[in-house]
C-alpha cells in the first residue's frame, strides 16, 4: 500500500493546526515566527503531495515561491525583532503595546 | 539519530519500494507531528528552533517519498542552511532565556486557540474525508517526469516567468529592507559606543 | 523482505563508507603533521611505527580512552548531540561523490544539490556545539563560524552553478562524463580549461570551499590565538575526536568535489591512455588539492573578521555573479 493522497493532506492539516495553536498561544515573537514557518510547510507539503499525485510539476514550483516569501519574511521579521529588542529589551508581543489607543 | 537514518535513506531510496515508502511515511509523519508539537511546547526558544529543524527535515524526507527530490534538497538548503541559522543567530544575539510566567494570565488565549484550531481541523478534515473518493481515485501519470530539475527549470522560465520575477523583486525588497532596518549611521554608532 | 533487503543494502554501503572515512581521516591527520613538519624544517612524528605511520592510531586510541568531560554549565543533551550532527552530515556527503565508473554510493539526479544541502547542515551542528558549551569562546567561535559559512555558501553555489550550466545536469556522473576528454583534447576538456570563466570559477570555488571547511586563512572560528579552540573548546575525548574527524573528512570531500566538478573526476588525464584512469587518478588529483590546502595553512596568516566578510561580500560574490553571466554568454556564443 502506497501512502495515499489523503494521508498527506491529513498530515498537512495537522501540521497547519499545530502552527495555528502556536501562533495563538505563544507570546514570544520568535516562536510565533517559527509557528508561521510550520504553517507554510504544511502548505508546501500539500502542494508537493498534489503535484505528485496529479502528475503536474506546477505544484512544486509554488513551493519555491512559498520558500522565497518565507525567506524574505523571516529576514525582515527578525530584523524588526532585533530593533524592537534594542528599544524595549523584550520581544513578548504583549509588552509591545505602546501603540494601544 | 533520526537524522542519520534519513540521510542514509536520502540517496539510496528507490521509487518502487512501496513497503519502505509506507514505513518511512509513518515514521516521518510521526516525527513531523511530534517535533511540531515540541516547537510550540518548549519554553526555551533554542529548543523550539531545533525542534523546528527536525520538523523541516522530516518534511524534506516526505518530499523524497513523494519523489520530489529537487524540492527536498532546496528545502534543506533554504530552511536548514539559511532560515534556521538566521533564527538561531538572532536567538543567541538577543540571549533569550526561558520565557517568564507571563503565560499564566493568558489562559483564556489558550482556550480560544484550542477552539479555533480544532474548529479549523474539523472543517478541513470533514472536507478531506468527504472528497476522499474523488481525490484519491486517479493518480495521473503523464509521460513526462514530475519534479526533475529540467522540468522545473523549464516551467519556471516559461509559464511561471512573471511570478518568478515577482519573487526576485520580493527578495530584493527584503534585502534592502533588512539593510535599512539594521543599518546604523556612523554618528549613531559613535553615540552608542560612548554610552556603553 | 524487500524492506529488509534494502535496509541491509543501505547499512552495508553506509558502513563501508564509514570505514573509508575513518581510514581517510587517519591518513590525512598524519599527512598534515608530516607536511607541517617539513614546512617548518622539522621531522614530524617518527617514534610510533615506521616513519611515525602509526602515530595517529596511537592518538586516536588515546582520545578514545580519555575521560569524557561535560561541563556542569553545559546543556547536556545538545552538547552530546552536536558532534554527531557535524560528523554525520560531513560523512553523508560522501554518498554522492563518484570515486570511479561504478564507485558511487548513490548516483542521484540531483547529486551536487544533495551535497550542498547536506553540507549546509554542518553549520547547525557547530552552532549547537557553541551554544551548548555555555562558554564565551565556544559561542564566539560558533557565531563566527555560522556567519562565515552562510556567507561563503553564496560564492560557492554560484561557482558550482557555472559548471551546472555548462554540463546541463546535476548528476555527478554526468558532470564527470562531460570531461571525459581529459586535459588537452578539443572537446570534453576538463571544465577548468573549458573557457576563461570556468577557470576563474574554479578559484572562486576553491577559496569559498577553504572557508566552508574553516581552514587557514579562514580559520577564524577556531583561531587558537584568540578563541582557544573556537566552538569545540569545551569538548574532549571522543567527542573532540568526532569534530576532528569531521574536519578532515570535510577537507577531503571539498577537494573531491573540486576534482569532480573542474578537474575531470575519475576520468583520465589523457584520452586513450589508461594511465591515471579511474580510482588512482582520482585519488592523486584529490591528494594534490589536499596538499595545497595544507600548504596554504602553513603559509598564509589568518584574516581578520572584517576582512573575511569584506572578501566574501564585496569581492567574491560580485566576481562570482559576473563570472556566471560570462559563462552564460560564452555558452550562448560558442556552443
Amino acid at each position: 500500500m502506497h501512502p495515499s493522497l489523503t494521508h498527506y493532506i491529513g498530515l498537512s492539516v495537522i501540521l497547519f493546526c499545530i502552527g495555528i495553536v502556536g501562533v495563538l498561544v505563544r507570546r514570544n515573537a520568535i516562536v510565533i515566527f517559527m509557528s508561521i514557518e510550520l504553517m507554510l510547510n504544511a502548505a508546501n507539503l500539500a502542494f508537493v503531495a498534489f503535484s505528485t499525485h496529479l502528475g503536474d510539476t506546477s505544484g512544486q514550483i509554488f513551493v519555491f515561491f512559498v520558500m522565497a516569501v518565507a525567506a524574505a519574511e523571516v529576514a525582515i521579521g527578525l530584523a524588526i525583532l532585533v530593533n524592537v529588542f534594542n528599544i524595549r529589551r523584550s520581544i513578548h508581543v504583549d509588552e509591545i503595546d505602546s501603540m494601544k489607543g | 539519530m533520526f537524522g542519520a537514518i534519513l540521510w542514509f535513506a536520502f540517496p539510496i531510496n528507490k521509487p518502487g519500494d512501496t513497503l519502505l515508502q509506507n514505513a518511512l511515511f509513518f515514521v516521518l509523519g510521526g516525527v513531523v507531528v511530534i517535533s511540531a508539537l515540541c516547537v510550540i511546547y518548549f519554553r526555551n526558544p533554542i529548543y523550539s528552533a531545533l525542534a523546528l529543524v527536525t520538523a523541516l527535515f522530516a518534511v524534506a524526507g516526505l518530499f523524497i517519498i513523494l519523489e520530489a527530490y529537487f524540492v527536498a534538497a532546496v528545502q534543506v538548503i533554504v530552511y536548514a542552511g539559511a532560515i534556521m541559522v538566521l533564527f538561531l543567530f538572532v536567538i543567541m544575539l538577543l540571549n533569550l532565556g526561558d520565557e517568564e510566567s507571563l503565560e499564566d494570565r493568558l489562559s483564556w488565549a489558550k482556550r480560544v486557540a484550542v477552539v479555533i484550531a480544532s474548529l479549523f481541523f474539523a472543517e478541513v478534515f470533514y472536507i478531506t474525508i468527504k472528497l476522499v473518493g474523488s481525490v484519491n481515485a486517479p493518480k495521473v501519470t503523464s509521460g513526462q517526469p514530475v519534479g526533475d530539475p529540467k522540468t522545473i527549470g523549464e516551467l519556471l522560465f516559461t509559464k511561471f516567468l512573471l511570478p518568478f520575477e515577482v519573487a526576485s523583486l520580493i527578495l530584493l525588497a527584503a534585502l534592502i529592507g533588512v539593510i535599512t532596518l539594521v543599518h546604523r549611521r556612523s554618528d549613531e554608532r559613535s553615540h552608542t559606543s560612548s554610552d556603553t | 523482505m524487500e524492506l529488509l533487503s534494502s535496509l541491509i543494502f543501505m547499512l552495508v554501503i553506509a558502513a563501508a563508507l564509514l570505514g573509508f572515512v575513518m581510514l581517510l581521516a587517519l591518513i590525512l591527520v598524519l599527512a598534515e603533521r608530516k607536511v607541517s613538519a617539513y614546512m617548518q624544517d622539522r621531522v614530524g612524528p617518527r617514534r610510533v611505527g615506521p616513519f611515525g605511520s602509526l602515530q595517529t592510531i596511537a592518538d586516536a586510541i588515546k582520545l578514545l580512552l580519555k575521560e569524557d568531560i561535560i561541563s556542569l554549565q553545559a546543556d547536556r543533551k545538545l552538547f552530546i548531540l552536536a558532534p554527531y550532527l557535524v560528523f554525520v552530515s560531513s560523512f553523508a556527503v560522501f554518498a554522492a561523490i563518484p570515486f570511479g565508473r561504478n564507485l558511487i554510493a548513490s548516483d542521484i539526479n540531483i547529486g551536487i544539490l544533495y551535497i550542498m544541502a547536506i553540507s549546509s547542515v554542518v553549520v547547525l551542528g557547530i552552532i549547537m556545539a557553541g551554544w551548548a558549551s555555555n562558554s564565551k569562546w565556544a559561542l564566539l567561535g560558533a557565531m563566527r563560524s555560522a556567519a562565515q559559512m552562510v556567507s561563503y555558501e553564496i560564492p560557492l553555489a554560484l561557482s558550482i552553478l557555472s559548471v551546472i550550466m555548462l554540463v546541463g545536469s546535476l548528476r555527478m556522473q554526468d558532470i564527470v562524463g562531460a570531461q571525459s576528454g581529459g586535459l588537452f583534447s578539443a572537446q570534453n576538456r576538463w571544465i577548468l580549461l573549458d573557457n576563461p570563466f570556468t577557470f576563474l570559477a574554479f578559484f572562486i570555488y576553491f577559496i569559498s570551499a577553504l572557508s566552508e571547511v574553516n581552514r587557514t586563512p579562514f580559520d577564524l572560528p577556531e583561531a587558537e590565538s584568540e578563541l582557544v579552540a573556537g566552538f569545540h573548546t569545551e569538548y574532549s575525548g571522543m567527542r573532540f575526536a568526532l569534530f576532528f574527524l569531521a574536519e578532515y573528512a570535510n577537507m577531503f570531500a571539498v577537494s573531491a568535489i573540486a576534482v569532480t566538478l573542474f578537474l575531470g573526476g575519475w576520468s583520465g588525464i589523457l584520452p586513450g591512455y589508461t594511465f591515471l584512469n579511474g580510482v588512482p587518478g582520482f585519488v592523486i588529483k584529490v591528494s594534490v588539492l589536499v596538499f595545497v590546502i595544507m600548504w596554504l595553512r602553513w603559509t598564509l596568516p589568518r584574516l581578520r573578521v572584517d576582512q573575511l566578510m569584506s572578501v566574501c561580500w564585496k569581492y567574491l560574490i560580485p566576481i562570482a555573479f559576473f563570472n556566471l553571466i560570462g559563462v552564460g554568454v560564452w555558452i550562448l556564443i560558442f556552443d
